[in-house]
């Protein structure tokens, strides 16, 4: 049987995002409670969370987590770091035993530098540097695969139930002031642990729900630019995407959320004259960057959330605030188990973002 | 004695039973075909059809089919029919053989080797009576970076484009090579459709200006008709540097052709024979090329964008390549089963490529030099119907070029008879009494509803596949699967087999 990244493999999802813009800390507790909710969303085959804030202690270094199918693509790997990165601390990321959990990969956490001299070679900026060297890995280097490569934030997925893969990494030890969930429902099996979500490059985290039928248009857009969807998952060319508009052409959040689920040229046409330019110069020059098909996407990233659907909404999501807490989730429940009394409760409409930042980051 | 080598290639079958002796035949069919005698009585000449099929369709009372003759040589796989009547009249005129319109032989056609995906549980088909379902097109070079102004605000620099409401262009045919009225209906329909059409290398007819803005203007190797109003009448500029039924050669207008609108329009004498010479003689490498493009440029303000066509030919993604780093805005390809008003024979039928072949490897190539954006693909030769165009469009092109298609839906039987400029059905033809046989304005209408019903279909099939708008179908070949096509050419074609 192929492993996913040979073979594309549609999937079904449950996803969940929980926030704090007062940057408090919450332990992964919560996301968990959130996803076990839609237990029916997933079949067991894949899932994972994402948390930021958790790394306060080594916050100015890449932290990277990575799955080793064995020992050689271990020491393969480990090579290469060496080579292009400081690494500041190396050690196994702690794991429990539960029966419903099995035949888990090696898996390893690093916090590194990129080398001094090597970046200046490179003329790249650390993120660059560090982000090529992610898409190398995962592409080259057969058994190893960096899950997770942000900064004081990190990824954990594994093949079961979103609640047993909670256990397995025992999230309740990590606290951070955002959480995003994700529970799979592939519709054949993956056969590894790579393709579960969240997916992730650099700070970048997507979970997501739908099947996108632009999938190829996207990735051969994307391959242009040296990224290498090495899974064949929405996920991976969401998230590259996501990183090179707003990473790379430096546009904001708001504005890659109008590019990925574009208005309809029917909305566009009725615009006032500035926003109607504006919009048509960027469906425009990228068009291949627009997603068709249902998706409900929670992209996380350093201080922010940002919660998207497709144009047309096929998928639902939901968000609820509570004080200084933002709670999205695909079904109303997994965010009523988490707080009974909301502020507010909105469903945000297609290809409209919602989007929250830290307090400290708006002023 | 005189020994006729021939037989008539199709027998004219009248069924006296039904004739009313209208003698309407005689008049419509202007190859002579239909004869009276001197005493009175119908008969036929039938090695003058060339089964253009105007009697049969005009006859009141259907009381004519054509055959095919089905005399027969000796049984023989290496010399076939064709095979020995084309010596027949080689050895008899020691000519060039002609013919016009497409191949008509046995190549494989990709398009029939490829299928579409649709969307089954995993996710939703879309329906295009309810939802909304998007075709609009641009075309020309995209920005490749972003840039901002000091307040932070995107800086909106446009670049010239094309604006099409569905993704499909009417392909460059001439004055001269086509009617005016071939022209009018072209023209209007592709105003109604929001769509261009192009008027080819004859130069474009006083009477066309103000379609302007849904018409493409050529500038060809024997640059007919180029004047500086000319280049600012369209909306794009396409220099053609070659066409899918001959590549490498020029054209051939005969002198009969250039009446006197024909030679105001070209800017020619009357009479003479209009050569186009096989290169441009002023662009006999890339570099050239470029000197081209940016002359247009500058002659335009770069307001236009810039066409460059060429015929699909055996290293055509490293010409693409070429061409999309010289400042083309747009690159037409067109395949060797495209149309032709007159070409070499043995040419049409043996040189060039099918253009899905050159497409996929085209796109593959820009995209692997990571310069896709920088330049819009348009494919033409053979684009038959709507999955022909969702095929396309899902192998990398922008838009596709229909010439034969709407050809046809103007009346045309493919006879391939065009450099005979007898053209019963006024399309290929400038005898003045041929021409009035094509209304321009049904030829519109016609037109109109040709690229409606298939802008429809496209969006059915796109709706199928759970896709809402163009662009997200471009270059998605992961929604195609091959059929019957060997290892090697899935792989040119970058798509999987049916059922991996």
């Amino acid at each position: 049987m192929k492993r996913e990244g040979e073979v594309r493999i549609p999937s079904g999802c449950a996803i969940s995002g929980i926030f704090s813009k007062n940057k408090k800390l919450f332990s992964g507790e919560s996301a968990i409670t959130s996803i076990k909710v839609m237990h029916d969303r997933s079949n067991g085959l894949g899932g994972g969370f994402a948390g930021y804030g958790i790394y306060p202690e080594y916050e100015n270094y890449f932290a990277l987590h990575i799955l080793y199918d064995d020992r050689v693509a271990k020491k393969d790997c480990e090579e290469y770091l060496e080579e292009h990165f400081d690494v500041i601390n190396l050690s196994k990321i702690p794991t429990r035993k539960i029966p419903s959990i099995k035949d888990e990969p090696l898996i390893w956490r690093y916090f590194v530098e990129p080398l001094h001299a090597r970046l200046l070679d490179s003329q790249l900026d650390e993120k660059e540097y560090t982000a090529r060297c992610v898409i190398k890995v995962n592409s080259n280097i057969k058994g190893a695969c960096i899950i997770s490569s942000g900064k004081n934030m990190g990824v954990f997925k594994a093949m079961g139930y979103p609640e047993d893969v909670g256990e397995f990494y025992r999230l309740e030890d990590y606290k951070g002031y955002c959480w995003t969930a994700h529970g799979r429902y592939p519709t054949n099996t993956p056969g590894w642990w790579g393709g579960a979500h969240p997916f992730s490059l650099l700070d970048f985290s997507v979970v997501h729900n739908g099947e996108i039928s632009s999938y190829d248009a996207n990735r051969r857009f994307m391959e242009m630019f040296g990224y290498k969807c090495t899974l064949q998952t929405d996920t991976e060319v969401i998230t590259y995407m996501i990183d090179y508009l707003h990473r790379k052409q430096k546009l904001p959040l708001k504005t890659v959320a109008h590019i990925l689920a574009a208005p309809l040229w029917s909305t566009i046409d009725r615009m006032e004259e500035s926003k109607k330019k504006e919009i048509t110069f960027l469906r425009k020059n990228f068009s291949s960057a627009l997603i068709t098909g249902p998706f409900s996407i929670l992209v996380g990233f350093e201080g922010g959330l940002m919660a998207l659907n497709d144009r047309l909404k096929l998928r639902s999501l939901i968000v609820g605030t509570k004080d200084d807490m933002v709670y999205i989730g695909s079904e109303e429940s997994s965010i009523r188990i988490l707080e009974k009394d909301f502020d507010s409760i909105t469903y945000p409409k297609g290809g409209v973002p919602y989007i929250v930042t830290l307090k400290e980051t708006q002023q | 004695m005189k020994v006729d080598y021939f037989q008539s290639e199709y027998e004219i079958i009248r069924d006296f039973n039904k004739c009313i002796d209208c003698g309407l035949c005689i008049t419509q069919c202007a190859n002579g075909a239909h004869k009276r005698s001197k005493e009175g009585k119908l008969y036929t000449e039938d090695s003058l059809c060339v089964n253009c099929h105007r009697c049969v369709a005009v006859c009141p009372v259907k009381a004519i089919k054509i055959k095919k003759n089905d005399y027969s040589f000796k049984d023989n796989n290496s010399w076939k029919k064709e095979d020995i009547t084309n010596i027949f009249r080689q050895a008899e005129s020691g000519g060039v053989l002609l013919s016009s319109m497409g191949t008509p032989k046995d190549y494989p056609i990709y398009w029939d080797k490829m299928l579409i995906n649709a969307s089954q549980v995993t996710n939703p088909s879309i329906d295009p009576l309810r939802e909304p379902m998007e075709t609009r097109t641009f075309l020309g070079k995209k920005n490749s970076t972003i840039e901002f102004d000091e307040n932070g605000d995107i800086k909106l620099e446009e670049k010239p484009f094309i604006e099409l409401s569905t993704p499909i262009m009417f392909s460059a045919m001439s004055y001269g090579s086509i009617s005016l009225n071939a022209h009018k209906a072209l023209a209007g329909a592709a105003k109604d459709l929001g769509i261009l059409y192009n008027c080819g290398e004859g130069g474009l007819h006083k009477s066309l200006y103000h379609y302007g803005e849904n018409t493409i203007i050529q500038v060809a190797s024997g640059r007919f008709g180029v004047h500086s109003d000319y280049l600012e009448a369209g909306s794009a500029i396409e220099i053609k540097m070659g066409q899918g039924a001959k590549p490498g050669i020029g054209g051939h207008l005969t002198g009969t052709k250039i009446n006197k609108d024909i030679s105001k329009t070209r800017m020619i004498p009357e009479g003479f024979d209009a050569i186009s010479p096989a290169p441009h003689h002023d662009i006999y490498s890339i570099e050239d090329l470029k000197q081209l493009v940016y002359i247009l440029k500058e002659a335009t303000d770069y307001k236009k964008p810039i066409i460059v066509k060429v015929a699909a030919v055996h290293n055509i993604s490293s010409i693409v390549s070429g061409i999309a780093r010289c400042g083309a805005d747009i690159i037409a390809i067109d395949g060797f089963r495209g149309g032709t008003g007159a070409a070499p024979l043995r040419i049409r039928d043996n040189v060039g490529l099918p253009i899905e072949l050159a497409l996929a490897s085209c796109d593959t190539r820009l995209r692997e030099e990571g310069i896709r954006d920088s330049v819009s693909l348009v494919v033409g030769g053979s684009i038959r119907n709507s999955a022909d165009v969702v095929k396309a469009i899902a192998l990398g092109a922008d838009a596709v070029y229909i010439g034969t298609s709407a050809l046809i839906a103007l009346g045309c039987h493919l006879c391939r008879s065009c450099h005979l400029g007898k053209c019963n059905w006024g399309i290929a033809t400038q005898r003045a009494d041929l021409v009035k046989r094509l209304n321009p304005k049904e030829g519109r209408t016609r037109l109109n509803n040709l690229v409606s019903a298939w802008t429809f279909e496209i969006k059915e099939m796109m709706g199928g596949m759970g896709i809402n708008s163009i662009e997200a179908l471009r270059g998605n070949r992961l929604m195609l699967r091959g059929i019957g096509l060997t290892e090697k050419e899935l792989e040119v074609l970058g798509i999987k087999i049916a059922g991996e």
